[in-house]
């Protein structure tokens, strides 16, 4: 799809509110199109946006109600079963389905050919030809078999005999760098990005399984450690997590030959249409993809999938639709974020400015590339010298996949804690160093946030308790991107009876996206949010946005307010002569029509759209380009209170304090909600979860949710958080998404740095279970997990 | 070269497992209902491999249902009933998103045999609401927005409900304990919570304006 950037209509200049409440609103010129709505006050002037609204599904949510994939039932519907490989590394021989066809009640099988999602070798002539593919990692789909029910298909996947001629294999990141390491493909590999983001360069290096590195240079770093007062350097290794979302990958594909229908667990519709086009060579105009409701993704979740082109080619051969749903094992290899082992150096003056920076990073994404980890060094505070080098290390595992905030938590984790001991060398308060060297208003307003609403005041020397718990606190910042789709648009009807509909192929993961939209148009129309039917997830819908990198709210907002306001006007142009009056003397005031001049003349939407002399009008909108070009970063500071037990090792957090920034927040409800999640994602990134790899036999031993820890509810703290309002004047909304910035960043180094205050000790993996903390304290020999 | 090594077990073969092994008063409480069900329903001959019917009573209604004995309660009421409310997550008993109420007892529906719960009072998260009037735990979600992609809500819902039946007045321990098994991904929990104890106050302030206005009328 081409798009000009440009717009094509005439302009006009409008003022802008900008700037941060906290700090006093400023006004901004911009130019924009001409038909561009009026330019939004702040919040505190508005009706429903920046008000807490109640999540527009949370009654069918709450109920039961909401048809998830996993939910969707079609007559005559089959249940599939991918069958996947049980080895880590070698040429499939024969895949026997002759015992699985036998069985009653099978109706298709699909051996695949390709498998997706996976780094390809450059050079495909490297290995031999043949039938299958080759299997790099335990858990590789081969094959998927459909039946009248999930018994009977489960039953006959265990009958399918595979062959395999074993190859040796690799499952460590750090052996996997060994001269003499098995090699997972025999020349350069590279892995593309999802929709999400993730992926990792490709036209670098690769020498054995290290693939790179990927080098940015700024400055000179040699000079700029050579004009520092202060040097500090750290190591820091960081494990591989699993995505986990409670609902699997999963479709349903009703196959028909004038339409292909599928139901899709997806953060991205219109990823998933482009994706099953290209692989079947269909017009995108003949796949429609439904996503009504859908139980967490966290970056995972784009595009067909293997498991989608399998359960479309079983439902072809079947002549039936075919529901596959990953089971939980195969949840847990699909994707994950990769690990990292990262060397930082920063150096910097007696006063805190920053000299130079140096990262290199080795991190795993399996079988896939995306492992880097340099956003937060490059991109959080500005330093005139920096040089990044991230290596991707190919092992036999699942392929890494974007993960909120891809490289982040990782970066965050090594940068943050190597900003505290530059902050402890220079014998300056954290806050006060942060102060220097960050220019970011947002971050500014949300340090002062922290200093007057937490206990940072009182904060002691490191290791100040004596006894066996250590209590202490800590902060770090996070930094992420204003992205925007411009594949973002709508629909906007209206109708006589005065209902309002708003439709779009844009999905919900949960985020509130639907509640996002309802505001937008509720505050347009004057009528409450609920009154807004809101139809997303369909790609019969105008185009949505992929929900990735957070950039849902931001792209599609202004598309809705656009569609919105043009909708109002065309009806006001349509009523005008009824009224005996013309459209531009209608106005909105405290959510009734009002005549301008005559303000004692006002009506409801409803007595004005009685008069519409066709029974809906509507009108369509996509966004249309940023008003200017600035590069414009979100985050967060977060605060951590926690206790260290130096006895068993546990470390207990008792308090987070997270002051936040999303442009302009549009649903204070749902913005609080994510960034709770994103802050207990953190925590339970930090202390719990961990991949563990069976080194002999080469595949993930705890696939499931008893061995795979994640926080649950009597490790959460008392949380609080405080949103900044940012208005940015960029489009005719400001929001922006905040899931990326949500916490998740920022945990894992905020309690490591308060893990440092209480104990006096330099937490430099993660997770922080009671063998790595007491390793960490020189109470026992270092666990290798 | 290599067979493809026989890892999986059997759904039968583990639920037998878990029964000898598990400690929890859930799974203690499906097996004695197993126990009790079999004697009632077939004492003297062995069920299955092949389907057969039988009636649940679920939600205050009685379903005719055709099922294998080996068929979970939770994969009977998705696949079989439509009752899709109830989720399975891990299916394995270590997340709870299949939390159904046997007997007014929350019971993981995904470690539970249909068959064993003839006889007896399922209650789903379907049954909760009456038509589109929700139960107060239910509004009290929507108000304190306590879920997010929404996939574990229905269990938390079950599970935050039953608490209030057997405790009237618990504190944030108790709901913190009484949903220590529920996972979400999406971190709900601390709203999870706050609709929880409000629902409690709201019940324990009706009751007090109750027994005023009785103290008034004596």
């Amino acid at each position: 799809m081409s798009f000009d950037p440009k717009p094509t209509t005439a302009a006009r200049t409008d003022t802008f509110v900008f700037g941060i409440p906290q700090n006093g609103l400023q006004k901004k010129e911009r130019t924009v199109p001409i038909d561009e709505p009026p330019p939004l006050p702040a919040n505190a002037e508005l009706t429903y946006i920046g008000k807490p609204t109640l999540r527009y599904d949370g009654p069918a949510k709450a109920m039961g109600k909401g048809k998830y994939t996993a939910d969707i039932n079609l007559p005559g519907m089959l249940y599939a079963r991918l069958i996947d490989a049980s080895i880590p590394h070698g040429r499939i021989i024969s895949v026997d389905t002759a015992a699985a066809e036998k069985l009653p009640g099978v109706r298709a099988i699909y051996v695949i050919e390709h498998v997706y999602g996976v780094a390809e070798l450059r050079d495909p002539k490297l290995e031999a030809p043949s039938r299958y593919p080759v299997v790099r990692y335990a858990g590789q789909p081969i094959a998927g078999v459909a039946a009248v029910s999930q018994q009977v298909a489960d039953d006959a996947a265990k009958l399918v005999k595979i062959q395999y001629d074993t190859m040796p294999f690799v499952v460590d990141r750090s052996a996997a760098r060994a001269d003499n390491a098995p090699v997972v493909f025999p020349g350069p590999a590279d892995a593309a990005a999802s929709a999400g983001g993730g992926g990792g360069p490709k036209d670098v290096p690769q020498t054995g399984n290290v693939h790179g590195p990927e080098r940015k240079t700024v400055g000179d770093v040699q000079k700029g450690f050579a004009e520092a007062d202060v040097i500090v350097e750290g190591e820091y290794f960081t494990q591989v997590q699993t995505h986990s979302a409670l609902e699997t990958h999963g479709f349903v594909v009703d196959w028909k030959p004038d339409e292909v229908t599928v139901y899709a667990s997806t953060q991205g519709t219109s990823s998933v249409r482009d994706e099953f086009a290209e692989v079947f060579k269909l017009p995108k105009s003949k796949v429609r993809v439904i996503t009504e409701y859908m139980g967490g993704g966290f970056g995972a979740k784009f595009g067909a999938g293997n498991e989608g082109v399998v359960a479309a080619n079983l439902s072809r051969k079947a002549n039936a639709p075919v529901k596959l749903m990953l089971d939980r094992r195969q949840e847990h290899i699909v994707s994950n974020r990769p690990d990292s082992h990262q060397k930082l150096k920063i150096g910097a003056k007696h006063d805190g400015t920053l000299t130079a920076i140096q990262l290199t990073s080795y991190g795993t994404a399996g079988v896939g590339t995306g492992a880097g980890t340099a956003g937060p060094a490059t991109n959080m505070y500005k330093c005139p010298n920096l040089l990044t080098e991230e290596y991707d290390v190919f092992i036999n595992a699942g392929p890494g996949a974007a993960f909120r905030a891809p490289g982040h938590p990782q970066g965050c984790f090594a940068f943050e804690q190597t900003i505290d001991d530059l902050a402890v060398k220079l014998n300056m308060d954290p806050l006060a160093l942060r102060e220097k060297i960050d220019a970011s208003p947002a971050r500014k307003a949300e340090r002062q946030v922290i200093l007057e609403r937490t206990n940072w005041r009182n904060r002691r020397p490191a290791g100040s308790d004596t006894g066996p718990i250590k209590r202490g606190m800590g902060i770090a910042q996070s930094v992420w991107y204003r992205f925007v789709s411009m594949n973002s648009s709508c629909e906007v009807r209206v109708s006589r009876d005065g209902s309002v509909e708003l439709m779009s192929a844009v999905q919900d993961l949960g985020t509130g996206t639907k509640t996002l939209l309802a505001i937008i148009v509720a505050e347009e129309f004057g009528i409450p949010p609920a009154d807004v039917v809101i139809r997303i997830g369909d790609t019969r819908f105008p185009i949505g946005p992929d929900s990735g990198g957070s950039v849902t709210a931001g792209s599609i907002t202004p598309a809705v307010r656009n569609a919105s306001y043009q909708a109002k006007q065309k009806l006001f142009a349509a009523v005008a002569p009824h009224f005996s009056t013309t459209a531009d003397n209608f106005t909105l005031q405290n959510g009734r029509i009002v005549f301008k001049n005559d303000p004692s003349r006002s009506y409801t939407l409803k007595q004005i759209t009685a008069k519409l002399p066709t029974a809906e009008i509507s009108a369509q909108a996509t966004r249309v380009p940023e008003y200017s070009k600035e590069r414009l970063t979100y985050g967060g500071v977060d605060y951590v209170e926690l206790a260290v037990d130096t006895e068993t090792g546990r470390v207990h957090i008792e308090k987070v304090f997270g002051a936040h920034d999303c442009g302009r927040p549009i649903n204070p409800t749902g913005v609080i909600s994510q960034i709770n999640g994103g802050i207990l994602q953190g925590i339970s990134y930090a202390l719990f979860e961990q991949r563990i790899m069976d080194r002999n036999a080469g595949y993930m031993l705890n696939a499931n949710l008893e061995n795979y820890k994640i926080l649950g509810a009597r490790e959460v703290p008392q949380i609080d958080i405080v949103l900044v309002e940012n208005y940015i004047a960029q489009s005719s909304t400001d929001a922006a998404g905040i899931g990326e910035s949500a916490g998740i960043i920022t945990l894992a180094a905020a309690i490591g740095n308060a893990f440092y205050n209480a104990t006096g000790v330099r937490m430099r993996k993660i997770p922080m279970t009671p063998a790595n903390v007491l390793s960490a304290l020189g109470k026992i020999q270092e666990v290798q997990a | 070269m290599a067979d493809t090594p026989k890892t999986t077990f059997s759904r039968r073969g583990f639920l037998k497992g878990a029964g000898v092994t598990a400690a929890t008063t859930v799974i203690e409480s499906a097996n004695a209902l197993a126990r009790e069900t079999k004697e009632a329903l077939h004492a003297d001959r062995t069920l299955g491999p092949d389907a057969l019917p039988v009636k649940l009573h679920i939600n205050g209604h009685e379903h005719s249902v055709t099922i294998e004995p080996r068929y979970t309660l939770a994969e009977t009421l998705r696949d079989n009933l439509g009752l899709t409310g109830t989720k399975v997550v891990c299916d394995r008993g270590s997340c709870s998103a299949c939390t159904v109420w046997i007997d007014n007892t929350p019971a993981l529906a995904c470690m539970t045999l249909a068959i064993d719960t003839v006889g007896r009072q399922i209650t789903t998260i379907e049954g909760l609401s009456h038509g589109d009037t929700m139960h107060q735990v239910q509004a009290a979600f929507v108000k304190h927005d306590a879920m997010q992609c929404g996939f574990c809500t229905p269990g938390m819902v079950m599970s935050c409900a039953a608490l209030l039946e057997r405790n009237p007045n618990p504190n944030l321990d108790d709901v913190k304990h009484a949903i220590s098994g529920n996972l979400c991904r999406c971190g709900t929990y601390p709203k999870v919570f706050a609709a929880t104890l409000d629902v409690a106050q709201q019940r324990n302030q009706a009751t007090t304006l109750v027994a005023i206005a009785t103290e008034r009328v004596a």
